[in-house]
């Protein structure tokens, strides 16, 4: 367990170190959802209807832009060659830094989602089921995104590549995400698409540690 | 006992080696000889298990390492040709990172005298990236001196040291085999160190 927090406080103190590549990631998001209001327009019906869409799929392609990095470094300078043939099991090693992608490009997301909502102008209740969305869901994204950045670690042109893996299976995510918060203006409630979100982040969370692990094992035997 | 019986590799459709076997009792170090591009490299990846087994096996006390491969683990230390250490963190930052990941315990006491023997005291804070390519050896060696496994498998480990550095890593090795530490190397120059050694010439 002590391999398993040595891992995050490595990669946040890292991240620190090297903030631009934070940064990039949430002013990306912040971007994206700055310019549909001022795209659209500003009719409100039209903006309440599409704000969960929109900063749902900000906060996939923002989670999307860190997720190359996940691995690349800690295989380009043999860390991961350590961490391979450390006695602690890899998934745990690989759950770790899961963690940190999520702490670092995964949780900003969810703080400032009310912010930027408020430019949709979503109803107070419309603007909580959104964060919480939001908080279930970016985890589904970072632990998701991390099967992918394995297989595609050391490929020529990786980086496109994880995009077309990856993208098509954020899909369910984005449905019960966004679906979530139209559930609650439209007052169905939001509570069944947020059990089924978190129901995919419980699947994901014991599946995809292990498999990125076994994606990483191949990469580094080459 | 570390052995290794039989083993062959191939990349692609060339063999690179076949029938390799040797075996290292405590106290007894293998210099790995051969041209380049003759596998040695390849060979180290094998014997750690970062490479799969095709033919021929392993075996750790007696016992093919796959059956207990946790226990062989925490009885390894490799350094290959990439150093594994972070630059934009202090020498001293990645000696106690690298030891929390392999499952060790380090004081800070530890870590600040392993890199003065190697002659980086007064540079424990500073960053690797601004370090000479010689100096982030001596911090990867450093990871050697605390280390507690038994069995070290290094790769072309006196490459990009002056000559202090080699001694010191002579006097480290020779240290290591004292207490019954088993250590497989490859080096292009002459190794000479304490205990019982051997050569095993890698031919195609």
């Amino acid at each position: 367990m002590s391999a398993f927090f040595a891992i995050v406080k490595r990669d946040l103190t890292l991240a620190m170190r090297r903030k631009n590549e934070v940064i990039t990631a949430v002013f990306f998001f912040v971007v994206v959802a700055a310019l549909f209001p001022l795209g659209i327009g500003p009719e409100m019906n039209t903006l309440r209807l599409v704000a969960p869409g929109i900063l749902w799929v900000g906060a996939l392609l923002a989670s999307m832009l860190s997720l190359g990095r996940m691995f690349a470094a800690d295989y380009a300078d043999g860390t991961l060659e350590q961490m391979s043939l450390s006695p602690n099991s890899l998934s745990v090693l690989v759950a770790a830094k899961i963690l940190a992608h999520w702490l670092l490009s995964g949780l900003p997301l969810v703080l400032l989602a009310p912010v930027l909502g408020l430019q949709f102008d979503l109803s107070a209740d419309a603007l909580w089921v959104l964060t919480l969305s939001l908080l279930i869901g970016t985890p589904v994204l970072s632990l998701i995104g991390s099967i992918g950045a394995a297989l595609t670690l050391g490929v020529r042109g990786g980086d496109v590549l994880l995009t077309l893996l990856v993208l098509p299976l954020y899909v369910p995510a984005l449905v019960f995400g966004a679906g979530a918060v139209q559930a609650e203006t439209s007052g169905l409630g939001a509570s069944a698409h947020l059990s089924i979100l978190a129901a995919m982040a419980l699947v994901a969370a014991v599946f995809s540690p292990w498999a990125s692990a076994v994606s990483l094992r191949v990469a580094l035997e080459s | 006992m570390f052995s290794v019986s039989n083993l062959s590799c191939s990349r692609g459709s060339k063999r690179l080696f076949s029938g390799v076997s040797f075996a290292l009792q405590p106290g007894e170090w293998l210099h790995l000889e051969g041209d380049n591009g003759v596998g040695k490299t390849s060979l180290l990846r094998l014997a750690c298990g970062l490479s799969a087994v095709e033919e021929g096996e392993i075996q750790w006390q007696g016992q093919p390492v796959l059956n207990n491969i946790d226990e062989f683990r925490a009885n390894l230390a490799y350094l290959g040709h990439q150093l594994a250490l972070k630059e934009d963190l202090t020498p001293l930052e990645n000696l106690q990172f690298d030891a929390a990941i392999s499952g060790q315990s380090l004081s800070l006491a530890d870590a600040k005298l392993a890199l003065s023997k190697l002659g980086l005291k007064g540079r424990e804070h500073l960053p690797v990236r601004v370090l000479s390519q010689g100096q982030k050896r001596r911090t990867a060696l450093g990871r050697l001196l605390l280390s507690s496994a038994k069995l070290w498998i290094l790769d072309e480990p006196f490459v990009a040291l002056d000559t202090a550095a080699q001694k010191v890593l002579t006097e480290v090795l020779n240290e290591h085999l004292n207490r019954q530490g088993m250590v497989l190397l490859t080096s292009h120059q002459a190794v000479s160190l304490a205990g019982q050694g051997k050569a095993y010439r890698l031919t195609a």
